[in-house]
Parts: structure tokens; sequence; C-alpha cells
């Protein structure tokens, strides 16, 4: 990060870019643009969810059918999973906020493993697919006559697109809140003694599990 | 004032000279180097995309085809269409003259983000790689719009290559798009107030709503084609149950706010150098910022207008018509805004005024010309004929090269410290603006005849073979116009004469530093008192006659 020597500390928390005036246009700057960032990622779901709800209205039944396929308890698991990371990543702003270091710490590394976890049920839930043939593409199979096979597989491309997408969007944010924590540990100029770096990756991370909350009852609680 | 003193005491450093190893460069930060890097590389693409439609006014020349087969033909109109929207359209006016200019006109050492303009940079040049791949892997034959499931399923030809293309240089968007908002927010010299702002800052927020709102919805549409295509992931498809109307859907609610992207910086540009060649505050001030902003919203309702004809329902078309017809009124607010300030100014006929007077008269007629394709009855008369062709052209070149022409002539003694050759920019501006009429003029009317865009053969309608052999002419003329100032622009920044900080006498923060501007742009942060536009004012007639006094070498037209 050879970035870090061109910040001028400057006696206050945190340390100043050379294109800002002081650390509350900097921290300013951070917060519209995390914002504007998050604005970005609303669209970019909105539009999958678009979709989803398009073709839920169009296929209603066949998906209450398929939906069958799906673990709900396995995604139970997960909600609660990610609700709790979300809970240790507000603790983890609220430590920031007080600079108790070592608990800031414990919360991020709370965070991240519950990341993990919610990746490796995931994981589980996806190989379970495999075996059944049920990933999109030319080995798709599909034997229930209730409901035609291009309807299943649209089902599961939106499954696997949007839980797919959303995966991705966790494996970044694990990547990120190490780095921060990372970061916190060695005492960086970066993120000493300003809770706002801690406070914006929180908020990308609310984010994220924000979209889970809509995924999962979406694919795995479709009433009939 | 000061600055003049200034510029000699520091002529030795500035942007361009200050470090000069390639390393300073590719690894630059400075917005202004990377507008630059940006320039030539959109340059090169403008090259590209204008040989592809030589190739294609060559082609239609004879009724039967000159020399190209039907699939090639394809790949060439695809070629051309990718080339000129993605990589210089859309990208032109904000990644050039948005990245130079943002921190200059608001009075700030940089943009918010500089580390993450590079990287846009550099987005943008991965994206491109793609797109450039794609064409030498043979092509891709589906025009730019990409419509399935023919993209998603039949096309044989690299659209998987030139989409992932798209995502990234989509990603490079919403980065300088994220970019420019945070900085018009939050990076403002003291005193800059919203309503101080100069327009030209105006549009490129609205711009960057429009990136924001717009770009990624599109990049996760093509994302799923390109999943569709390589994965079967299908749904678009008919025939994995998906709907190939919703693609449609989802292209244009991006697609067509694009061409506000494109137009808006344009507007912008246009606003600045009217008002600096009429010697006049620029005509209702706040009317012309918030139509951008109105133009932005508005832009998000009107995208089934490109669906009149694709399954869409008739009330649904009545409401989009009707959007499409509100749309119109903030343009024209623009225009006769405008208007009304050279009415009250004294108009000063130089390169960069005629390119923007240009814009005027082209823009005109494209906006008009989308009012008749607005209407149902008369679009699904014209639709896919060469009356959208010409329509589009006409808002897209009409406006948007003319808009890029006209800030690369007012800016470039701004950019580089040097003149250009007046006259031959005067020449070339002429050139383009008949070069333009006679290429696309005769396309309305060959057209409304009834010959289909995207089609080489005409045979068996041999009358349409004068229009298009006018169009064809037309278009070597317009070439020789885009060839022009390549060739004067390079001679100037060896030859050319020094420009001083502020060639045109204009109003604006980013001429009151030097040219070329330091590294930092300001010595110090500027305090801003005013409104932008202060042609008017006492002081300024003085600092403006004292200014011309030293430019000799600029030679004057009308008088003030
Ligand atoms: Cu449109």
């Amino acid at each position: 990060m050879a970035h870090v020597a061109k910040k001028i500390p400057l006696g206050e928390p945190g340390a100043v870019f050379e294109q800002y005036e002081d650390i509350h246009q900097q921290n300013d700057s951070y917060v519209v643009g995390m914002w504007a960032f998050l604005v970005t990622e609303v669209m970019f779901f909105g539009a999958l969810f678009l979709m989803y709800s398009i073709y839920r209205w169009k296929y209603q039944p066949y998906f209450w059918e398929v939906h069958h396929e799906l673990d709900w308890r396995l995604g139970a698991l997960n909600t609660t999973i990610l609700l709790a990371s979300s809970f240790s990543m507000a603790l983890a702003v609220h430590f920031a906020q007080r600079t108790q270091k070592t608990k800031q710490l414990m919360c991020l590394g709370t965070t991240v493993l519950c990341a993990f976890g919610f990746l490796v049920v995931k994981g589980i839930e996806w190989s379970a697919k495999w075996e059944h043939h049920h990933i999109p593409g030319p080995n798709f199979h599909w034997t229930e006559a209730t409901v035609p096979p291009n309807v299943a597989q649209l089902f599961f491309s939106l499954y696997f697109a949007m839980t797919g997408l959303h995966g991705v969007h966790v494996v970044v944010g694990i990547i990120v809140i190490s780095v921060l924590a990372i970061l916190v540990a060695k005492d960086n100029v970066m993120v000493k003694g300003d809770y706002i770096p801690t406070e914006l990756i929180g908020l990308y991370w609310h984010f994220v599990d924000l979209v889970w909350i809509f995924l999962f009852p979406l694919f795995y609680l479709i009433p009939r | 004032m000061s600055a003049v003193a200034t510029q000699v005491s520091h002529q030795e450093k500035n942007y361009l000279n200050d470090e000069n190893t390639i390393k300073s460069w590719l690894l630059t930060k400075d917005h202004k180097r990377i507008a630059v890097m940006y320039l030539v590389a959109i340059s090169i693409f403008f090259l590209a995309g204008s040989i592809a439609a030589g190739m294609i006014r060559l082609e239609l020349v004879s009724p039967r085809g000159a020399f190209l087969t039907n699939d090639a033909y394809n790949r060439t109109f695809t070629a051309h269409g990718v080339i000129m929207i993605f990589l210089f359209l859309l990208v032109g006016i904000p990644a050039v003259f948005g990245n130079f200019l943002v921190p200059l006109m608001i009075g700030a050492k940089d943009l918010a983000f500089p580390r993450l303009n590079l990287v846009s940079l550099y987005l943008f040049f991965t994206g491109a790689a793609f797109a450039l791949l794609a064409l030498i892997f043979g092509g891709v034959d589906t025009g730019w719009t990409f419509y399935t499931p023919y993209s998603s399923m039949y096309s044989n030809s690299q659209v998987a290559l030139v989409l992932v293309g798209a995502f990234i240089l989509g990603f490079s968007s919403i980065a300088t798009g994220v970019n420019f908002i945070v900085t018009i927010h939050k990076m403002r010299a003291p005193g800059m107030t919203w309503f101080r702002l100069p327009l030209y800052i105006w549009s490129h927020y609205a711009t960057s709503i429009i990136i924001i709102l717009g770009t990624p919805v599109v990049a996760i549409t093509l994302l799923l084609v390109v999943l569709e295509r390589v994965f079967h992931l299908g749904v678009f498809s008919p025939e994995l149950g998906g709907d190939p109307v919703l693609f449609q859907h989802l292209f244009w609610f991006y697609s067509h706010p694009a061409v506000y992207i494109m137009i808006l910086p344009a507007m912008g540009v246009v606003s600045e150098v009217i008002a600096c060649f009429s010697r006049n505050s620029i005509f209702g001030y706040k009317f012309v910022a918030m139509s951008s902003m109105a133009i932005a919203l508005l832009g998000f309702f009107v995208w089934g207008h490109h669906m009149f004809i694709s399954s869409q329902s008739m009330y649904q078309g009545l409401v989009f018509s009707l959007i499409t017809f509100l749309i119109a009124v903030p343009s024209a607010v623009k225009v006769f805004n405008w208007s009304l300030t050279m009415y009250k100014g004294s108009v000063w006929l130089a390169s960069p005024m005629i390119f923007a007077l240009g814009f005027m008269g082209l823009f005109v007629i494209g906006g008009l010309t989308g009012v008749y394709l607005g209407s149902i009855g008369t679009d699904v008369h014209l639709t896919g004929t060469y009356f959208i062709v010409a329509h589009f052209h006409y808002v897209m070149v009409g406006g948007t090269v003319m808009g890029f022409l006209a800030a690369l002539h007012f800016w470039w003694p701004k950019m580089f410290g040097k003149m250009y050759n007046e006259s031959m920019a005067k020449v070339s501006a002429v050139l383009v603006f008949i070069g333009f009429n006679v290429t696309f003029f005769p396309q309305f009317i060959v057209g409304y005849l009834g010959m289909p865009r995207r089609y080489h053969y005409y045979y068996l309608n041999p009358d349409f073979q004068i229009w298009n052999i006018a169009s064809s002419f037309g278009s070597t003329v317009l070439a020789l116009g885009f060839l022009l100032p390549v060739i004067y622009l390079t001679k100037s920044l060896k030859s050319g004469a020094p420009a001083g900080p502020n060639p045109w006498g204009a109003t604006g923060l980013e001429w009151e530093v030097e040219s070329p501007p330091t590294k930092h742009n300001f010595h110090e942060i500027p305090v801003v008192t005013g409104l932008v536009y202060d042609y008017n004012s006492e002081a300024d007639e003085a600092a403006w006659e004292e200014e011309e006094r030293e430019m000799e070498h600029v030679t004057r037209g009308g008088q003030h």
C-alpha cells in the first residue's frame, strides 16, 4: 500500500489524502461515495428481482412445485447465520466508535466466520443440486411430469443467478472485512482512530444481508 | 490578474511535464493526465469506428452491395455500432472533458477518488481489449443491441467476448459516475454553491445519476445473456422458458437513458461555449440546470418507445409515447435559452462557437425527428428503416460528436497551453456540418421511402441508389472534416502559439489557472463570490480587453 505514505497525519484521528482539505471532507466524501455505490448495487440486484417477479407471476403454480427441491431448513439456517453476522458487524462499528480495538477485532472476526459458515451451507446446497442434475444447462434433468422441464430450469436459472451473485458479494465482503481487520490490527493510519471505514464496510455488509433477507422467502418459502 | 504573473514563473512545471517517465503517466492519479490518456484512446477508437462506417457507406453505393458478403456486412455494422457507442460516445465527453474539467471548474485539487479514477481508466482499457479481441476473432453479427434469443442462442459469432467487454466497460462508467457525484457534492470550493455551478457541471451531475441508476441494470442483463449463451442458464430464451422481450425492456431501460449519457455532457459544453462566445450570461440559468435534471429523470420512463412493435400492449405504448413527447420539453428549454443568450449577446464566431452552433442545428433536427418516432402511428411505418438511422445519427453525431469537437476546440488551449490554427478549425467546423448533412439527410428520405436498416441489398428498389450515393459522398466530406483537426491540433502541440491562461476571455475557475494547469490545479483554493457567467460585469470587460491586446494571433469576427 504505497499510497499510505502520502497520507499526512494531521494529529486528528485518521489521515487525509492530498485532494481533501480536511478529515471531515474526506469522510463526507467516503459516505456519499458508499451510498452512491449502494444505489448501483440496488439497481444491479433490482433488475434480477424484477425478472424473478415477472416469471413468478407467469409461472406461480410451477414455481411452487419446484421450490420443494430447496431445503428451507438450510435456508433458515443461513438466514440466522447472516443475521448474526450483521449483528456482530454492528457491534464492530460500535466498538470502532469507542476505539476499543480488541473488541472491534473480535466482532470483525465473528462476522468473517459467519460469512464462511454461510458459504459452507450454500456449498452443501449447491452440491446437492449438482448431484440431482438441477444445474441449468445441457445436463439438466427433470422428471416431475407436473412441471414443464424448461420452467423448472428457469426456476433454477434464477436461483443460481441470484444466489450466485449474492455469494460473490459475500466473498467480496469476506475479503474487505479481513483487510479492514488487518489494517485495524496493525494500527494503520487509514483506520486508526477513525470509525468511518468500519461503518462504511458495515453498510456494505448490511446490504448483502438485506439481499439475502429477500432471497430467502422468494426462493425457499413460496406459498401455494 | 495574478494568474498571468504566476504563469510566467511556473511555466516550466505543469501537469504535462511535471514528471515525464512512462510510469508516471501509467500510474498517475492526476485527473488531467487520465483525461489525456482517455483522449488518446478514444481518438483511436473513433478512427476504428469510422473505418467500419466507411466500409458500410462504400458497400451501399451499389444496390447489390459493392464488396462485402451478407455476414461480413452484419459484422461491419455491428463493429461500427459497438465501437462508436461503447468506446467513443459513452465515454467521450465525460471521461475526457469531465475528468479534466470537473475538479478545475469547482475549484478542487482533484476528483474525490483519484485512485478509483485510475481504476476506471484501466477497466476501460480491459473492456476495450475484450471488445477488440472479439473483433479480431471474427467479430459479432448481432448489431449493437444484442437482441435475444439470437445473441444468446443462435448467433455464430463472438457475442460472449464482446458482452464481457461491455460488462467491464459498464463498471468503468459506474466508477466515473460515482466519482463525479461525490466530487460535485463534496469537493466544491468555498462559496461554490449549487446554483453557482457551471452548467457543464450540472449536466455531468445529471449524467452521473443516469449512470449509477442505469448502467448496473444493463450490466446484469448483458451478464445474463453471456450466462445463457455459455452455460444455458436461461432467462431470455423461450426454449429455456424465458421471455426475449424482457431483454428488450431491460436493455432499453438503460440504453434510452444512455442516449442522455451521451448528449447531456454535450449540452453542458454547448452551454459554456454559447455563453462565452456570446459574451453574455446564460439566459435562464436555473431552467437550463434543472432541464438537465428533468431529462435525467424523464429519460428513465420512455424506454418503451423502442418496442412499439415488440408485442408491447397498446396502453403501454400510449403512456411511453406521451412521456416521450414530454421529454422534448426540457430539451427545447435548453435550445431556446441558448438562442436567447445569443440574441442578447454579441456573438463571436470562433471555431468552438461554430461547432456549438452546428450542434444546435443538428440536434434540433435529431430531436424533432425523435418526436415523429415517438408517435406510435408514424413509428410503426418508420421503425427499422433508415429514418431511424438518420435520426439517431443526428442526435449522436450531430449532437455528441459536435459537442465533443466544440469542447476539444474550446478547452484545447487550456489542456495543452497551445493555440491551434483557427482558420483551419473553421474550415473543419464547416466541413463537418455540411458533410454531416449531406451524409444523413438523404437517409431520412430513403428511410421514409422504406429502405430498411441493416440490409446491404436494395436492388429491388433501384430508386434508393441516388440517395445512398449522396450519403456516401457526404461521408467522405465528413471524414475530411474529422481528419483536419487531427492534423492542426497535433501540429499545434509543436508549433502553436502559447495560449495564456484565458485565450477566449471566458469566465469560470478553469480559466483563472495557467494553461496547462499545474499538477494540483490551484496554488490556493479559490473562494467563489458570484455567478459563473459573469460576462457583463465591468471588471471582466476590462480584463478581457487587456487580454485581447495580448492575443494578436487570435483573429476575431464579431464585436462586443
Ligand atoms: Cu429511446
